[in-house]
């Protein structure tokens, strides 16, 4: 099973990235569980989602306390020494930032990579949320999941230009990342 | 149909198939996402429901209770502080035996304020005489949603289906949608015995002196007693269907021989169940899954318990002064068996939305290794954050 954790602020998308993230899963014949752990619900809170993949039927309903993957949607929430607390080894760090992956890696001491997913999103919906990017460059790294899966999943939560804007951005977040970099671990993890 | 939902929309389509003619709620906080996405049902066509947004949840429960007695099949759903102003209702609707089902989307009571999940809500109205089923996962909400319906038919009784805020309801994981034609014959079309019409005029509600109002609880309480057969046949009649059950009344797993056996209510199920296979114990450990809280499965559960030495209940309220609730009832009716009866430990775990980790098995068989007098404690609680006297 892989467990992942999701890290955001109110307002950019979390808990749908982790429903989205997880009805990809669904949609590639895997087993899946997303919750949020709502707090202060409101814009700009930190706000926390988590997901769990699995080729068995999933029976705990705890919190994520030690992911196999952190996605961290506002690169200032990792000035908190505790964000990635309980980080399996080997597992990865993928973080919305416009600095290099070098660059964030080297601030927080631990191996990150970055993506400018706020800055793919203006570009192309014109809208502040970086949570599709980040989940395709997810995907691509880990090769875990198929890209068409996690197309299948946003063509049934959007539609008209909204979805092709996502599908786009799904398309350059996938070409900006290094595909398979994570995979060890993932194949190691997933059964 | 299998598909990956948020737990309130597998119900907002439970509850579409099984064809209500009235859904009334109060749209606010503390309510769920279940009767936002019957409003999608309804604005897309397709549910045909009279769909009434009140200002209470007083409101709620009196609206459903007219439309029930007018004919109609209801729903309302709920939790937390809209359960409590519903009270005065609930009670009404299950003393004057009208048909009917709820959600209870279980979270805590206030004060202190605190909008997740524990089981204090419907704990609280287990005394107003709806028949209680709890879900252990999206796919009892579901099938336990259409049950219910049969259920209540059967018997006017009301049924409440918990399940709990948040660790259910807005959890995505993958549910199976029944087909509506398996609906339609499972739960065909129905008329309430004493529906009102002018044409025909009958009263209902009024007043019961002290000449009968003993013979008319006593009578609610026998239906209720009598509904644990209808229970359990609904279920296996939905089983037949749809190849997966519920678990009747409760279920018990694991070794047949084990002397030991942890007893847990709701979504806590799933963490235990894995926490069995991750944490094997030196000794055999049974795990009860209790379904039914009301009525109190007496006779189900004392076979449940034959043979133990141990029942370590874990629940997800109490009763503060008292202690346990289910584990105070548990203890009731095995005393009321006499012979030889397990020990009792009661826990509260998982209050007002903290953790279950798979942990809590290792700890909680730990925690009854000590001898003490003390047969209920608030699991978890750390004392460091207590002034002296409360530790």
């Amino acid at each position: 099973m892989i467990e992942i954790r999701i890290h955001g602020r109110g307002g950019q998308g979390n808990v749908v990235a982790a429903y989205v993230l997880a009805a990809t899963a669904f949609n590639d014949g895997r087993y899946c569980q997303a919750f949020p752990a709502f707090g202060a619900e409101r814009r700009g809170a930190p706000v926390v989602a988590f997901v769990r993949i699995s080729e068995r039927p999933i029976l705990r309903r705890s919190t994520v306390k030690q992911p196999h993957y952190l996605i961290i949607q506002d690169e200032h929430l990792l000035q908190d020494a505790k964000l990635c607390d309980g980080l399996r080894p080997g597992g990865g760090v993928l973080v919305n930032s416009t600095k290099s992956s070098d660059e964030v890696s080297e601030l927080y001491g631990q191996p990150i990579i970055a993506l400018p997913a706020t800055t793919m999103a203006l570009d192309i919906i014109g809208r502040a949320v970086p949570n599709v990017p980040l989940l395709s460059a997810f995907l691509a790294l880990t090769e875990m999941l198929p890209h068409e899966a996690l197309n299948k999943a946003l063509a049934e939560r959007f539609k008209g230009k909204v979805l092709d804007g996502n599908l786009e951005l799904v398309r350059q977040a996938a070409a900006a990342m290094s595909s398979g970099l994570w995979k060890e671990t993932t194949i190691a993890r997933s059964a | 149909m299998l598909e990956a939902l948020e737990g309130s929309q597998a119900i907002a389509r439970a509850v579409t198939l099984c064809r209500p003619g009235v859904v009334a709620a109060y749209p606010i906080t503390p309510q769920t996402h279940i009767v936002e996405n019957i409003s999608k049902l309804v604005a897309d066509g397709r549910l045909n429901t009279e769909l009434v947004s009140v200002e209470s949840e007083f409101s709620a429960a009196s609206v459903v209770l007219g439309a029930a007695v007018a004919g109609s099949r209801a729903y309302t759903a709920s939790s937390s502080q809209g359960i409590m102003l519903m009270a005065e209702v609930l009670y009404n609707i299950s003393g004057l035996r009208v048909p009917m089902v709820m959600t209870c989307a279980n979270r805590a009571v206030g004060a202190p304020l605190n909008i997740w999940n524990d089981q204090q809500d419907s704990m609280a109205v287990r005394d107003s005489g709806w028949i209680q089923l709890y879900a252990a996962d999206n796919q009892e909400a579901v099938d336990s949603t259409i049950q219910a319906y049969r259920i209540s038919e059967a018997t006017e009784l009301p049924v409440m289906v918990c399940m709990d805020g948040f660790v259910l309801t807005h959890t995505l994981e993958p549910v199976d949608i029944p087909d509506a034609a398996v609906v339609d014959e499972y739960l065909p079309d129905y008329t309430f015995s004493r529906t009102l019409d002018s044409a025909d005029p009958i009263s209902l509600g009024t007043l019961v002196g002290p000449d009968h109002f003993s013979e008319i609880r006593h009578s609610h309480h026998q239906a209720m007693i009598r509904s644990q057969e209808v229970i359990v046949d609904a279920d296996n009649e939905w089983a037949k269907r749809v190849d997966r059950t519920c678990g009747g009344l409760l279920t018990v797993e694991g070794p047949a021989d084990a002397k030991t056996a942890i007893l847990a209510i709701g979504s806590a199920v799933g963490t235990l169940r894995e926490a069995m296979e991750v944490y094997p114990q030196r000794r055999k450990v049974k795990l009860i899954k209790l379904r039914c809280f009301r009525p109190f499965p007496h006779e189900a559960l004392r076979e449940a318990c034959e043979g133990l030495t141990d029942l370590v209940v874990l629940e997800r309220a109490f009763s503060p002064g008292a202690g346990a609730i289910i584990g105070t009832e548990i203890r009731a009716s095995l005393v009321a068996r006499g012979g030889r009866q397990p020990k009792v430990h009661s826990f509260a775990i998982g209050l007002g939305g903290r953790d279950i980790p798979l942990e809590t098995l290792p700890r909680v068989m730990e925690a009854i290794k000590e001898p003490s007098d003390e047969d209920f404690a608030i699991f978890d609680v750390e004392l460091d954050k207590l002034p002296a006297e409360d530790r």
